[in-house]
């Protein structure tokens, strides 16, 4: 018991730490990442052969730009993109450091889950709302994205759980986070314990996530 | 009202190109409901979708109630395709959206005032009779309470047209029933002209006024619904007539038959009454005609009637006779043996 209690008294202060910085980083890199992601899945739907607004030179240039980033692991990206990285934010460390190649790392896959779950979405409610006289922009949003949105949630809560794998090389450029924490104490350190419960919480992290993204969007499906 | 002019779409496909429409003109009259009616693949659906511009024509016209539909600037089709309601086989609900909210998202994304919404939604769910079931989400509504609600959505916008692409194709009989004495009832009593596909006679001959045979692309055949169809003249349309009396007689019986007498089939409407008409035949020819089978239908206007009669007697008796009853307004046929399929009966 004592035992624990010493651990906890010892820890909890790091632990705690790390957990605001990761949330911080996959908070804040997801939001961008959304803002980003959404409109360019819908632009990747609507560019399509036959869609509002078809042009296959657009939609050629996205695809490309997108799986050439997807095939990129994060820990290379990470080196890779450190120019444009200091051209956005002015540094390439810590928390804003990290942002920057979280958020490439995300939009480009969050565009092709939202690709995905705009798709599914049936084309005959989109042809009845264009025969009412809807406006292609009302569609998108009333039609499009609202009876996606049960897919689109599932979609974000992979994103968010891919997110936060990513976040665990953040701590190369002294970004912090949970990952960083079990690697400098539980590995180089050789404090195993302080690795266990790190990963333990991370364990718990991405089951909540996933609950909690499941239920949201059984919840929002109606049929 | 609608008023198609030489519409033709190709599409073009790797397989090689599909002429969907080959110069199809149509006109439907105010306050009227019109049927197209065809097989599967003859391009309806092309059609009516052609007529808001779902589909663009690659060259024709339409235009509705004198505004020419195929020139209007986007922001004109825009408007112009709120006058023309328009449902489908599929019903086409958000699925994530209460029955309310089906008919009120439309009516708020094309700008009617959030103080009619309500009173509009409440009115045209009265109308389908589903006021019960505003709260309930398309997933808990039966195939025929779906369609209602898409009728209520295309009335919402109090339109002056109505297309309807195989609103009752999904329907089982029953349904179909209601909803077309639902499309009826709106017909009638807000004055709504409907242009519907269909390939289930049973809906032209319930509901519509004229009628358009479609067969690869082409209108092989239109008018007046009664007049069509007691005088088909194409094959096509001959099938579709004869597909509502379904007579049920094998090669070997008309072929045994056919050894004494020619095998007629008769058409008649309520006018003309056939069973005078046969009696007389019998008295004054040498012919013994003998009923095989017989049918009468309504029609939306008039019933309609088919009878299946072996003339037992000589060939030249027979025409005589069949001459008569062409004379009384009886359409009349010869029934012959392996051609099932293009055989009337
Ligand atoms: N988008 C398209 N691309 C290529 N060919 C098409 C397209 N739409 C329709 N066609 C072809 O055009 C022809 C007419 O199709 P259409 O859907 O109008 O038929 P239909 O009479 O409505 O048939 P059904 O009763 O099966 O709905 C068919 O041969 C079809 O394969
Ligand atoms: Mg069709």
């Amino acid at each position: 018991m004592s035992k624990i209690n010493a651990f906890l008294e010892e820890w909890t202060p790091y632990l705690w730490e790390a957990l605001i910085e990761t949330f911080q980083m996959v908070s804040i890199s997801l939001i961008i990442s959304v803002l980003i992601g959404l409109p360019l899945g819908v632009l990747l739907v609507l560019t399509r052969p036959g869609k509002s607004l078809d042009n296959k030179y657009l939609l050629g240039f996205l695809n490309v730009i997108i799986n050439i980033i997807r095939s990129v692991p994060f820990i290379i990206l990470l080196f890779f993109i450190l120019p444009f990285t200091k051209f956005i934010v002015g540094t390439t460390i810590g928390v804003q450091g990290v942002i920057v190649p979280l958020v490439v790392f995300t939009a480009p896959y969050i565009a092709r889950l939202m690709e995905n779950s705009l798709l599914e979405v049936d084309r005959g409610v989109l042809e009845a709302y264009e025969a009412m006289g809807i406006k292609t922009k009302d569609i998108i949003w009333n039609v499009m994205v609202r009876e996606a949105k049960p897919s689109i949630i599932l979609g974000l809560t992979i994103a968010t759980i891919g997110l936060i794998g990513a976040t665990a090389m953040a701590g190369l450029v002294g970004a912090g986070g949970l990952g960083d924490l079990a690697y400098r104490f539980g590995h180089l350190r050789y404090e195993p314990s302080v690795m266990y419960v790190t990963v333990a919480i991370l364990i718990i992290l991405v089951q909540g996530l996933q609950s909690i993204g499941n239920f949201a969007a059984a919840k929002l499906k109606k049929d | 009202m609608i008023k198609i002019n030489h519409f033709s779409k190709t599409y073009k496909t790797k397989n090689g190109q599909i002429d969907a429409l080959k110069d199809v003109s149509l006109e439907v009259q105010k306050g009227e409901i019109f049927g197209v009616i065809g097989y599967s693949g003859a391009g309806k659906s092309t059609l009516i979708r052609c007529v808001n511009l779902l589909e663009k024509p690659d060259s024709g016209t339409v235009s509705i109630d004198g505004t020419d539909i195929t020139s209007l600037s986007a922001a004109g089709l825009l408007q112009a395709r709120r006058k023309i309601g328009m449902i489908f086989q599929g019903f086409n609900l958000l699925k994530t959206a209460t029955v309310y909210d089906n008919i009120a998202i439309p009516l708020k994304l094309t700008g009617v005032p959030k103080s009619d919404i309500k009173e509009r939604v409440d009115r045209y769910l009265a109308i389908v009779g589903l006021t019960d079931k505003q709260d309930a989400f398309p997933a808990q509504l039966s195939g025929g309470q779906k369609q209602r609600v898409a009728i209520a959505r295309a009335l919402s916008h109090e339109p002056d047209v109505l297309l309807s692409d195989e609103a009752t194709s999904a329907l089982d009989p029953d349904t179909t029933d209601s909803i077309l004495d639902l499309l009826l009832k709106i017909n009638k009593e807000f004055g709504i002209t409907i242009l519907l596909i269909t390939h289930e006679m049973h809906v032209i001959q319930r509901i519509c006024d004229g009628v358009a045979v479609m067969e690869n692309g082409e209108i092989v055949e239109q008018g007046e619904t009664i007049e069509v169809f007691t005088a088909p003249k194409h094959g096509t349309t001959k099938k579709f007539v004869n597909s509502i009396f379904n007579h049920q007689l094998s090669d070997d019986v008309i072929g045994s038959l056919s050894e004494t007498g020619k095998i007629i089939s008769l058409k008649f409407t309520g006018h003309s009454s056939e069973e005078p008409a046969l009696a007389v035949v019998a008295k004054k020819f040498d012919v013994y005609p003998n009923i095989l089978s017989g049918n009468i239908t309504q029609l939306k206007s008039e019933p309609f009637g088919s009878l299946l009669v072996h003339f037992k007697g000589e060939e030249s008796e027979t025409q005589k006779a069949i001459n008569f009853l062409e004379n009384q307004g009886i359409q009349t046929e010869e029934v012959m043996k392996y051609e099932q399929d293009k055989r009337i009966s």
